[in-house]
């Protein structure tokens, strides 16, 4: 059947490939560029690297990204773990269709809007009863957390719903209880899934440059946000140094989390 | 005590993310509304808040005049609504042209390319679109990788404007959005039973005949699955007009924000993002109107 691919689907997958590739390939190359100007090949360098290791604005961004990115990634997984369970392991309850709309939702809404809905909320809360006390690290991983478990949720659940019902039902009929049942043998087997959803809150988290935008106060710039304003002042290989960088190190991330999930799948 | 404990953990179970989803999602939703119907004033914060709870008990005081002033220079943010959705629906298109045949090709690999292949589709989507634009703005700049090399091969003599362009968005949004586009298509491809594509072979169809009345029919659910996919976040989208777009492809997620950080009116931004929440809920009310009729 392999045969049946014609040339011409051959051809616009290739461009496919080549578009979703060659941009990024093109800057890592360029990122060793030993001269200013981008576009001009001034031979090989890995100054550019070096650079950042002494750029203060863009290593405390990073600090408070990845410190954003490990606590909003743990509560989205926990978080979107309950979901999950709510929703496969509980048939009837009220208030079923407000959690499915709630943990839907997020996932549609365009990031300008649910950033400018949490800010409005935030501010009028602390307008109200003062807290959050002006906008920083804290607001920033409420959003992020927020959105992440509604992912996180989708991740854990599509893994949940293979595992046999029976399984849980046999450990109760031999005298297991319920927190105990599931913590001991649904959880090891949905554990890929929890690891693959929390790399997703991770990367998301790590990634995002809107929310964080309208819910950070001033001094609470995260990494995208220090890199957003430096591109528009213009390419430069510096950019291109931290871009492969950061791009590198979520492929890794994203390799390890796809493989866990690919690898069980193609078990079955 | 046991089932006391167990009902408890049910509840927690339910009412922890019920909880949270509710102050952090809806709850701002909420008083976007409320904003969105709240008087402007030049104070901080920049609003008179439609509804209050004051010392003279609760008051709710909506105006309209942010729908209006909208209305009324529908030119400044009509406009952007317009071209938000002629531009989304267009690179919709453009991205199911190239994912229809990445997802067959696929589709139709062996297990193990399959698996690698599917791992160089995801890996782009959780990279940061802000980084790859970023990588697009070095290929498509005036001095950049492409205009050096059409100006070294002699094509062309002056640089080719393809920033601030529709042609430098939608390469943005098909590098952003062509792996949402792929997955679903991929899963409804997968799953076609390859004995009927060899009997409709045998039995004489060209290849073109058995695409138009067999496989296209069949991945229908994926296709429309995977234009929402692209559809819906690429009319909200904000750094992809902000970083490849000028004056001439303005659209709604760059005006929201320019009309709060920059213009700092509030209720004005919260009114527009009503407007874009109501485009984005239309095709999904479409999608789950169709696949109730198909139910049925």
């Amino acid at each position: 059947m392999r045969s049946t691919v014609p040339l011409l689907v051959k051809l616009l997958a290739t461009a496919g490939f080549g578009i979703l590739y060659i941009p990024v390939m093109m800057m890592m190359i360029y990122s060793f560029n030993r001269g200013k100007l981008v576009s001009v090949w001034a031979g090989f360098s890995t100054k550019w690297y070096k650079e950042l290791w002494y750029d203060d604005v863009l290593l405390t961004a990073l600090y408070k990204s990845l410190l954003i990115g490990f606590s909003s990634a743990t509560i989205s997984t926990i978080f979107g773990l309950l979901i999950a369970i709510a929703f496969l392991r509980f048939s009837n309850f009220r208030g079923r269709l407000f959690l499915s709309l709630f943990a839907s939702a997020p996932l549609v809404m365009p990031e300008a809007v649910t950033g400018l809905s949490m800010l409005l909320l935030f501010i009028a809360m602390e307008a109200s009863f003062g807290w959050p006390s002006g906008r920083a690290v804290d607001t920033i991983m409420i959003a992020h957390a927020t959105f992440g478990m509604c992912c996180a949720a989708v991740v854990i659940q599509t893994r949940l719903r293979d595992i046999d019902k029976s399984l849980e039902e046999a450990a109760k009929d031999l005298g297991g209880r319920q927190p105990f049942v599931f913590l001991s043998i649904i959880l090891p087997l949905i554990l890929p899934s929890i690891i693959a959803a929390w790399l997703l809150s991770f990367t998301l988290s790590f990634d995002d440059l809107v929310i964080a935008s309208f819910v950070s106060g001033p001094g609470s710039s995260t990494l995208p946000i220090v890199i957003f304003s430096k591109i528009r002042l213009g390419v430069s290989p510096e950019i291109n140094a931290i871009a492969t960088l950061m791009i590198l190190t979520i492929s890794a991330l994203v390799m390890i989390g796809s493989f866990l999930v690919l690898r069980r799948d193609g078990k079955k | 005590m046991h089932s006391l404990l167990q009902k408890f953990g049910r509840l927690l179970v339910i009412w922890l993310p019920l909880g949270w989803l509710g102050i952090f999602f809806m709850l701002p939703l909420v008083e976007m509304v409320n904003v969105s119907l709240s008087e402007a004033r030049r104070a901080v914060p920049p609003y008179n808040p439609a509804f209050q709870i004051g010392k003279d008990g609760i008051s709710f005081q909506p105006v309209v005049d942010n729908y209006l002033l909208i209305y009324e220079y529908w030119e400044d943010y009509l406009w952007p609504a317009v071209n938000s959705v002629r531009l989304a629906f267009f690179s919709t298109l453009y991205c199911l042209l190239f994912a229809y045949p990445m997802a067959w090709w696929i589709a139709r690999s062996n297990k193990s390319l399959q698996h690698i292949l599917l791992v160089l589709i995801l890996m782009p989507f959780w990279t940061s679109s802000l980084l790859r634009m970023y990588a697009l703005i070095g290929l498509l700049n005036p001095n950049g990788v492409i205009n050096d090399f059409l100006i070294w091969a002699g094509i062309t003599v002056t640089p080719i404007q393809m920033m601030q362009t529709d042609f430098s968005i939608y390469s943005g949004m098909i590098l952003t959005y062509l792996p949402l586009m792929i997955l679903p298509l991929y899963a409804s491809l997968v799953r076609l039973d390859n004995s009927v594509l060899e009997a409709a072979a045998d039995l004489g169809a060209k290849n073109w005949d058995i695409f138009r009345t067999i496989i296209l029919p069949l991945s229908m659910p994926g296709v429309i699955a995977g234009c929402l996919l692209v559809f819906i976040p690429a009319v909200g989208e904000f750094v992809i007009p902000a970083l490849l777009g000028g004056p001439e492809q303005l659209m709604l997620g760059k005006v929201i924000w320019t009309e709060f950080f920059r213009n700092r009116d509030w209720p004005v931004a919260a009114a527009i993002a009503i407007i874009l929440i109501a485009i984005i809920i239309l095709p999904i009310v479409y999608a789950r109107y169709q696949d109730k009729e198909s139910i049925s």
